[in-house]
């Protein structure tokens, strides 16, 4: 089987140890993670990973379910690219100097949609957002203007069929629901939640 | 005494005043979850808890290891004996460290076990302070779940959780970590309540009626079925529910180790063990069967060998609690998702009566061809060098099969599992997936608290028996009724035959020598005794078994004889050597 490029994503409750949980199921069997992101979901308490890693589908597949095994895991997916949304942030620290001075700068600045977020007198911050070809593709039309530094954000991903989770997750909540169950206050607005 | 009063009437406040201590309510939780026996070591960091059970040494019996490693091996004998959750206090730093053998043992056998650990003041965390481990990130990878406790309002909760995640679903170890000042701390206690649901924890699959109607018409077609079981059986409580559905389809049934006692052994339709040492018929045969039934068993390499040679011809129907498990390792043609207890009956209700008459006959040919390479001559040896197996034999003869049966891991380990014979379910404890020596002894005293009513006996290795031979101390001071029995051969046996047979004879390090085991055991105020002629053998046995009180037998084996059948390391089941 041919490896590709997968994107994870993790929804979990928000405790401190999942993300030490997760990631060693990684180590373990030597996959070496791309990619991390980590932030709250629309759910309250209910938090994501994105997670991108290069491996065959059988691998992925094993993954996810041990990923899901893990008692604070409500549910893993795992997707190709053209499965899901993504978008992922750069920044860019030029010498202001060069940008005053060549015009091609200002225009490549512009061609990749970039915006600056900080001006200073000696360097200036950029930033843009895209796929990763696309971030990458600035940097090198940067280079020979002097970047100073470069960095790039994690993967943030929606899945394009995300109302599954959605549905999983009520059914985790009315399945033989103990007296702590703290229901859950988007239950039954599926509309207002997941709209993309 | 004044002490010991005033203590008393402090207990006695606690019900009526609803304050209690952290420690306080560590110990109600466990008398709310009938927790009977706990194994454990004091120290530093756990001591308000032992300074609060002190109070409930009444109600909860504390059995004193002489190692931490021991008592978590023993909550492990206890949990396999009485298919209850064992349960392990230990304090911090090393005392957490030593439970790290055990944990792994456990989360690979999935044996429920709650660990609760003592760390240091939460104000001390990460500053190296004395004793101080980071115990949570040790443990994660070999805890089905752990967490830390550093306020005591969480406790009642938190040990709610741990009891219930241990137990539901697939059993596995939970690891609490709580800091001393959480121990100590006051705090309106609001009742234990018990936990019956976790939101994002889902024990049980749903079981899905099309699977199992898929299953059944490939059971009823099938010409040579072939069912294979292991511990989800026993877990899941189901030996009925599995005994009604090979009786009803007539199917041959294999277990694996952790399998074994599932099915008495001497059951028609039982056609031995699988895997490395298992039985020649099942093993040869499962790569000849059409359809494979695997119950409650997890495809272990040591079962399937050569992965890529395994059941190619067989189509594939994997009844698990734990969808991890579902095409880990082989990939099924039907996947039965859900507790054993639950999907067998539905299957057994599905499926239509039959039976295998000629396909059962052609385990039963290979079998005789085992017995007379193999069998025989290890049960009834011509030499006047004694083998493991007519030990085991004789055991089996003196105890009608109605012990329970402890083993380490070695060749002893192989031969007992091989021939040792049950009449009931969780019989047989062992180390399986991990391949722990040194587990014996101590699960042997677990596995008597767990069931006090029945015989345990140990048998163990030379080898492994070195490894937790402090644990005879535990057997000393509680007086526990434990038959050890000693399978002396001189060697790391099991690591000695692989050199015999694959690396030339070069025998690096496996030649051990032991103390005399029967001084050792009178140190301990255990009486014993040593053998090693065939004529005194079956007197031995019977005198340790008679014997009131724990006993040492040590019998001196052959030195270099070897387990067979076997499947060589990276060859396929069929390729089964029986010599």
């Amino acid at each position: 089987m041919e490896k590709r490029e997968y994107t994870l994503t993790v929804y979990t409750e928000n405790q401190i140890g999942i993300l030490n949980r997760i990631a060693i199921l990684f180590s373990k069997r030597k996959i070496n993670i791309e990619s991390l992101n980590t932030s709250p979901t629309e759910v309250e308490s209910v938090h994501r990973f994105n997670i991108v890693i290069t491996e065959t589908e059988e691998v992925v597949s094993k993954l996810c379910r041990q990923i899901e095994k893990q008692v604070e895991v409500l549910k893993a997916y795992y997707n190709t690219e053209d499965e899901i949304v993504w978008q992922e942030l750069a920044l860019y620290k030029v010498s202001t100097d060069a940008i005053a001075e060549k015009v091609k700068v200002e225009r490549l600045l512009r061609e990749f949609g970039a915006r600056a977020v900080a001006i200073r007198k000696d360097y200036t911050v950029f930033e843009t957002t895209g796929h990763r070809e696309e971030t990458d593709r600035l940097v090198k039309a940067l280079e020979p203007y002097g970047l100073i530094e470069f960095v790039r954000s994690a993967r943030v991903a929606i899945l394009k069929g995300s109302h599954d989770f959605h549905e999983r997750l009520k059914e985790f909540e009315q399945k033989q629901p103990g007296e702590e169950v703290i229901e859950n206050e988007y239950l039954g607005k599926k509309e207002e939640v997941f709209s993309l | 005494m004044e002490l010991t009063a005033e203590k008393k009437s402090r207990q006695m406040e606690t019900i009526e005043n609803p304050s209690v201590t952290g420690s306080e309510a560590v110990l109600q939780a466990l008398l709310a979850e009938k927790v009977d026996t706990v194994f454990g070591y004091p120290g530093g960091a756990i001591m308000p808890v032992y300074d609060a059970l002190y109070d409930y040494n009444e109600k909860i019996k504390h059995i004193l290891v002489r190692h931490e490693q021991g008592s978590i091996h023993a909550a492990q004998g206890y949990a396999r004996a009485s298919g209850k959750t064992g349960v392990v206090f230990a304090t911090s730093g090393p005392g957490a460290t030593n439970l790290v053998t055990g944990l792994a043992d456990a989360m690979i056998d999935s044996t429920p076990v709650v660990c609760i650990t003592g760390q240091v003041f939460a104000h001390l965390l990460g500053t190296d302070a004395f004793q101080e481990t980071d115990v949570i990130n040790i443990t994660t990878p070999i805890t089905k779940w752990n967490y830390q406790i550093t306020d005591a309002t969480e406790i009642p909760s938190v040990l709610a959780k741990a009891f219930y995640i241990a137990k539901s679903g697939r059993p596995g170890p939970v690891l609490i970590d709580i800091t001393k000042n959480a121990q100590l701390q006051k705090f309106e206690f609001p009742g234990y309540e018990k936990c019956r649901h976790i939101r994002s924890y889902r024990p049980k699959p749903i079981v899905r009626e099309t699977y199992i109607q898929q299953a059944a018409r490939l059971i009823n077609e099938a010409k040579k079925p072939f069912v294979i079981f292991g511990q989800g059986v026993i877990l899941g409580k189901a030996e009925k529910e599995f005994r009604n559905f090979i009786e009803k389809t007539g199917i041959p049934a294999a277990w694996t180790v952790m399998g074994i006692s599932a099915l008495p052994s001497d059951h028609p339709l039982g056609v031995g063990m699988l895997g490395m040492h298992g039985n020649y018929a099942p093993n040869v045969l499962t790569n000849e069967c059409d359809v494979l039934i695997a119950v409650g068993m997890r495809f272990d390499d040591r079962v399937t060998g050569r992965l890529d040679k395994y059941a190619r011809q067989a189509k594939v129907i994997h009844l698990d609690i734990d969808p991890a498990e579902i095409d880990k390792n082989v990939k099924s043609t039907v996947p039965v998702w859900g507790d054993c207890k639950e999907t067998l009956p539905l299957l057994t209700e599905s499926v239509e009566e039959k039976s295998h008459e000629e396909w059962l006959q052609k385990f039963r040919n290979l079998q005789r061809e085992e017995e007379k390479e193999c069998i025989e001559p290890e049960l009834n040896p011509e030499s006047n060098i004694l083998t493991m197996g007519e030990v085991i034999k004789l055991l089996n003869e003196l105890t009608g099969g109605n012990s329970i049966i402890v083993s380490d891991v070695g060749q002893h380990q192989m031969v007992a599992c091989r021939y040792a014979k049950f009449n009931h379910s969780k019989s047989n404890i062992t180390s399986g997936g991990l391949g722990t020596m040194g587990f014996g002894l101590p699960a042997a005293i677990g596995a008597k608290y767990g069931a006090p009513h029945r015989e345990v006996i140990l048998v163990a290795g030379d080898g492994g028996i070195q490894m937790t031979i402090q644990e005879l101390g535990t057997i000393m001071q509680n007086k526990v009724d434990v038959k050890i029995l000693i399978l002396n051969n001189k060697f790391l046996g099991m690591v000695r035959q692989w050199q015999q047979l694959f690396l030339d004879k070069r025998y690096s390090f496996v030649d051990i020598e032991s103390p005399d085991f029967v001084q050792v055991a009178k140190g301990y105020g255990i009486e014993g005794k040593a053998v090693s002629q065939r004529k005194e053998l079956e007197e031995a046995i019977r005198e340790m078994l008679n014997h009131k009180g724990s006993y040492l037998l040590e019998v001196a084996v052959g030195k270099e004889n070897n387990v067979f059948p076997m499947v060589p390391q990276g060859c396929s089941v069929s390729e089964i050597r029986l010599k």
